[in-house]
């Protein structure tokens, strides 16, 4: 008989669902504590740099905030997918297809463009995206292909994709041989939001969804029939929900988030289009997605520390020479401790020999 | 000796050792997914093998021990889903998505100093009288002793799983966990072994890559073959033998591909290079569409948790 046992609760603990994430951050940091010593570092002195340095300053919340706007656009989307069962984890393809359609518009009007060509952007980045969240939804109603891999293998088309037309169609004609497009007109950017930062209008975007993602979920009946086809798809299936129509709606919308999010980044804080649009916004929003709890408020504080471990992952590069992977090791630990801690929500840990059944 | 018989010896050859890194992945995942458990974190896994294997094949100049410490590094990264999923009982998909995020970004920070390295190459094993033979010798009897050891795991597997009873207890507990867990067999601990396994093929996958393909360490060098791995696994629905057929179709495509660019043809490499992704999907879609051949073959308790009280 093993000493700890697993013992399932009656009903899930509501306090556990909010208490397991910030228990898997302070175990996030205390193994990055470790990890810092391991590799020769003073400790405390990383962890700062990391993660307060950063944001000690206003221009460094801003950049707190430019770098949580494509995580949360895609949290959101994929966090209501999650919830139907619907495993889009090709976001970061979606997010490449939405800089290439509407960053393309950008460049084809080039020079002779007007106000009307940003919103053109916009509709063609979410077009993009779409499109390419399209393509899994249909090929898993059609032909039953898991949407994980079909997602996930589109993300490399979508990447090749980008690099071919940046060396070629995209390229800038007065470049030097850089594999880069000519820079955005003024009007085919994305305004500031706030002087001296880069803060741009998808972070509004991004607030909108979470208040979108909101209604939806909570308050109307779609978001009821999602919920339901995640918990029980059986019943679902007796109470005659359509299925179908949601794994097509829960695609193009966190399809269409994620292409809204490219474009976001060519049109916002990159200001022209280059072979790396993304430094992986599409894979860690699933993380952002779980850790806030697939709610669209959680999404948006679990999107803004995300955020932070990108940049402290940069800060880090430059204060300490550390290497930037370090961010993909914080981020996988912070996943992997919340999804061990979420066993407490529907099981008691107990120690020692199991008691005779009452 | 024909000019087409002078192309197609290498082409052949060249095709085995791209199929042999899928063929060690797919096949450890069939036994994980055998056992009822989705590990979706065959890319991490093989991340981590890779660069360890590099390492230690590097500093001790002995791709054995390389492909040993690779193992290793594939059973500790499958450990640590084993403990989650099956001790902790997390969710298996998020789980491995976790897997291959930490694998990414621990392999490129452990093997930040060992980028660009040149690295002894694997030597070829000789099989004298065969090696020599025209066109399909140096293919077929002039590899790598891994090679071999990838197309021995293909009946190895095939007998472990349908010849012995250590295997027939793996299947009956991925059809029916609460059967085989009735019938006092240790779900967990069987499924913890199979996941371990899945690991070490995976690690030497890895392996092969960093230190017989390429040969070197790059970051996210696997470039998506773990996932190509899961769906070869869908693809052979769930048989050994099939997941060679799969490997090679790919070692196939991945080579054409190669060869295309190499000849000049005007077609952009970057579109060249999405025809193994392409072709995933094209495999997955015409296996997949099949719904009652699928629900005959896959596992039934594929990816569900167990727990004994419920």
């Amino acid at each position: 008989m093993s000493l700890i046992r697993l013992e399932p609760r009656g009903h899930a603990s509501r306090a556990m669902v909010y208490l397991t994430p910030v228990l898997a951050v302070a175990l996030t940091l205390a193994s990055g504590f470790l990890l810092f010593l391991a590799l020769g570092f003073d400790p405390v002195k990383a962890l700062h740099a990391f993660f307060i340095q950063p944001v000690s300053t206003a221009r460094g919340l801003g950049e707190l905030v430019v770098k949580a706007t494509p995580l949360v656009l895609i949290g959101v989307g994929l966090a209501i997918g999650f919830r139907a069962n619907v495993w889009n984890i090709g976001a970061e393809g979606q997010l490449t297809l939405g800089a290439i359609v509407g960053g393309g518009i950008g460049l084809a009007f080039y020079g002779d463009g007007g106000w009307w060509v940003l919103p053109l952007m916009v509709l063609g980045g979410v077009a993009g995206g779409m499109a390419w969240a399209a393509i899994p939804a249909w090929l898993k109603l059609r032909f039953n292909a898991s949407e994980i891999l079909t997602s996930l293998m589109l993300t490399y088309v979508a990447l090749l994709l980008l690099n071919y037309l940046i060396n070629g169609p995209y390229r800038d004609p007065e470049g030097f041989a850089f594999p880069e497009s000519r820079m955005f007109e003024p009007y085919a950017t994305l305004p500031h939001l706030i002087q001296g930062t880069r803060v741009h209008l998808g972070s509004l975007f991004a607030l909108l969804a979470v208040a979108g993602g909101w209604v939806l979920m909570s308050r109307t009946f779609i978001g009821f029939q999602i919920r339901v086809i995640g918990l029980t798809p059986a019943a679902a299936g007796y109470a005659g929900f359509n299925e179908k129509r949601i794994v097509w709606l829960t695609l193009l919308l966190s399809g269409g988030l994620a292409g809204l999010a490219g474009l976001g980044e060519v049109a916002g804080p990159i200001g022209q289009i280059t072979p790396s649009v993304s430094p992986g916004y599409g894979f860690t929003a699933i993380i952002v997605a779980f850790l806030g709890r697939l709610h669209p408020v959680g999404i948006l504080l679990a999107g803004l520390l995300m955020a932070l471990s990108f940049i402290g992952g940069e800060a880090a590069q430059i204060a300490l020479g550390l290497p930037k992977a370090i961010t993909g090791v914080f981020q996988g630990m912070l996943l992997f401790f919340l999804l061990a801690c979420d066993v407490l929500i529907r099981y008691r840990v107990r120690f020692g020999a199991r008691r005779a059944a009452a | 000796m024909s000019e087409f018989a002078v192309f197609l010896g290498p082409v052949l050859a060249a095709m085995l050792t791209a199929a042999t890194p899928l063929l060690f992945a797919a096949l450890g995942e069939l036994v994980v997914e055998k056992s009822g458990v989705l590990n979706l974190g065959v890319e991490g896994m093989m991340l981590a093998g890779a660069v360890i294997g590099f390492m230690v094949a590097a500093s001790t100049g002995s791709s054995t021990l390389g492909f040993i410490a690779a193992a290793v590094a594939g059973l500790v990264m499958g450990a640590l889903f084993g403990v989650l999923t099956l001790g902790l009982l997390a969710n298996q998909v998020a789980t491995g998505l976790a897997l291959t995020l930490f694998g990414v970004g621990l392999s490129a920070l452990v093997g930040q100093g060992w980028v660009g390295r040149p690295i002894a190459d694997v030597p070829e094993l000789r099989i004298p009288g065969l090696t020599d033979l025209p066109v399909i010798g140096p293919a077929l009897f002039g590899q790598d002793a891994l090679v071999y050891l990838g197309l021995a795991m293909v009946p190895a597997v095939h007998w472990f799983l349908f010849s012995t009873r250590a295997g027939l207890v793996l299947r009956a507990v991925g059809e029916n966990h609460a059967a085989a867990h009735a019938l006092g067999y240790k779900v967990a601990r069987i499924r913890f072994l199979a996941v371990l396994f899945g690991g070490a093929m995976s690690g030497i996958a890895g392996a092969y890559l960093s230190l017989d393909y390429t040969p070197m360490w790059a970051e996210n060098m696997t470039a998506g073959r773990g996932w190509i791995a899961l769906a070869l696994v869908v693809f052979a629905t769930w048989k050994p033998g099939r997941v060679l057929l799969g490997a090679w179709l790919f070692g196939g495509v991945t080579i054409a591909q190669l060869h295309v660019q190499g000849h000049g043809f005007a077609v952009p490499a970057q579109l060249l290079s999405m025809l193994p992704y392409l072709a995933t999907i094209l495999v997955l879609v015409a296996i997949s569409r099949d719904v009652a051949r699928i629900r005959l073959n896959a596992p039934a308790c594929l990816g569900k948790v167990f727990h004994p009280d419920g």
